[in-house]
């Protein structure tokens, strides 16, 4: 495994881990990690407990099953309970919460919802039962949108007209806006996501230096990727500069990819508002359905309750999405909230800030010690 | 969902359909490769596959990087293999004298 020893190579992270050190002084400085993923590494690698505690890491909103208000998930279940409907969702929704249940407790109740891994999985079961209506639950950022583009553009080619897409898609810009926006935090950069920015690449990110005088540099998902990522922001700093850098050009292009940008045009348009999970109303910040496939809409062809829903009360994923709280500060984490029994979204999908925490904190310290950086 | 399934392309199948063979952990699956259509892809290359399509094209090096940390995750990645390899669209395709056979 030489490339993987590369970027866990504990001399490496030990030198990294100094340049922050150095880079960071007095100051304390709190930078946001937009994306799951690394709020996943983070945690799995202990690298909050090698950093100086003067440099913070927050966690952001980037696990689209989190995002997904309650009141969607009340329609999907909606749409599922409707006659003659197969409804297909990847796994990671089948157990977030309605305010009356979730898909699996819908799917006990004897509606036929079916787990998919993929949009085209979708598609074959439309296919294959053209006297059922096929409905894929679209959920996700820019790193999913384009699969269920080019999956309906395929089923308007083949004329599948039994299938339908209940589109929930987001996309990652507006949430960042959000946050900047938001009076209850102060942040100092941000940790660009990875997978999201192979599609839209960092020229959308450029507002952010620009119009908020942050830096932001797109990051890997590696330990050491994560700990570079934070030295180029402070580097940023030092030197009084501000802007967009790359430390994930392994795969990360400027310009994204193309190719799924055209498919997400071709079959998507912004929305003018969409509810967030703990973000409230983010004005076009999730994508629906172009007219042109209108026939393919759940939207157009179902009346959704379309309520409103209102968190648990005990539940504090909306401050724990914003980064205003820690997972471990939340009065129920750990307690009447777990992975078995979510309460909350962040603690249902692998991706989300309280399962990951809990899955991996307890390990802070032996992964620090395994990359041989803890203090003491 | 999120996770990206590091593979590699042993066959390209149909470029109308944009399909080809991916080696996924030593198990055959077919991917749709037409994000990638700008890539100018080939046997041999190396992709990350995102809920049953090739989403971005990556270097070895990404490749044995992304598959160890998934497998760093334990029971999650043995979840989002297992989902891939169940996926009856990336089932291979029978060749066409079977089809004819089962017929």
């Amino acid at each position: 495994m030489r490339f993987v020893d590369e970027y866990r190579d504990p001399v490496a992270a030990r030198a990294l881990v100094r340049r922050i050190t150095d880079l960071a002084g007095d100051d304390h400085l709190k930078f946001m990690e937009v994306c799951g993923g690394h709020t996943h590494t983070i945690y799995r690698h202990g690298i909050e407990h090698i950093l100086p505690s003067n440099v913070e890491l927050v966690h952001g909103p980037g696990c689209p099953v989190c995002v997904i208000p309650m009141g969607r998930v009340d329609d999907a279940i909606s749409v599922a309970e409707s006659p003659g409907v197969i409804f297909c969702s990847f796994g990671d929704m089948m157990r977030v919460p309605g305010s009356n249940g979730n898909l699996l407790e819908a799917k006990a109740r004897g509606a036929d919802v079916r787990f998919v891994y993929s949009p085209l999985d979708a598609l074959r079961i439309a296919e294959e039962n053209p006297d059922r209506e096929v409905v894929f639950f679209a959920i996700g950022f820019e790193t999913t949108a384009p699969s269920t583009a080019v999956t309906l553009l395929r089923a308007k080619a083949k004329q599948v007209m039994n299938f339908r897409v209940f589109c929930n898609h987001v996309t990652i810009v507006p949430p960042i806006k959000a946050i900047l926006d938001s009076p209850d935090l102060r942040l100092d950069g941000f940790l660009g996501p990875g997978h999201v920015s192979t599609v839209v690449g960092n020229r959308p990110y450029r507002f952010v230096p620009a119009e908020y005088g942050k830096p932001l540099v797109t990051t890997g998902f590696e330990p050491l990727d994560i700990l570079h990522g934070i030295a180029m922001l402070l580097e940023q700093i030092r030197q009084g500069r501000c802007e967009v850098e790359n430390q994930y050009t392994r795969i990360v292009r400027d310009e994204g990819n193309p190719a799924a940008l055209r498919a997400m045009a071709e079959v998507f348009e912004l929305r003018p508002h969409f509810e967030w999970r703990g973000l409230g109303f983010i004005a076009q910040s999730a994508l629906r359905l172009r007219d042109e496939f209108a026939a393919f809409d759940v939207e157009k062809h179902h009346r959704l309750p379309n309520i409103r829903v209102a968190d648990p009360k005990a539940c504090q994923c909306g401050e724990v999405l914003k980064g205003v709280i820690k997972p471990w500060e939340c009065k129920v984490f750990g307690t009447a909230c777990t992975p078995e029994t979510p309460i909350g979204t962040c603690m249902v999908s692998s991706e989300g800030a309280c399962a990951a925490y809990y899955n991996f904190g307890r390990l802070h310290r032996e992964a620090a010690v395994a990359l041989g950086t803890a203090a003491g | 969902m999120c996770l990206g399934i590091p593979g590699q392309v042993v066959e390209m199948l149909d470029s109308h359909e944009h399909l080809a063979r991916i080696d996924v952990s030593g198990v055959g699956r077919v991917i749709n490769i037409g994000l990638l259509e700008d890539e100018d892809l080939g046997c041999g290359d190396w992709v990350l596959i995102h809920v049953g399509f090739a989403m971005s094209k990556i270097d070895e090096e990404e490749a044995a990087l992304a598959l160890a940390s998934l497998k760093m995750m334990g029971g999650i990645f043995d979840e989002e293999v297992e989902a891939l390899m169940t996926s009856q669209s990336a089932a291979e395709e029978m060749p066409d004298a079977v089809k004819a056979w089962e017929d």
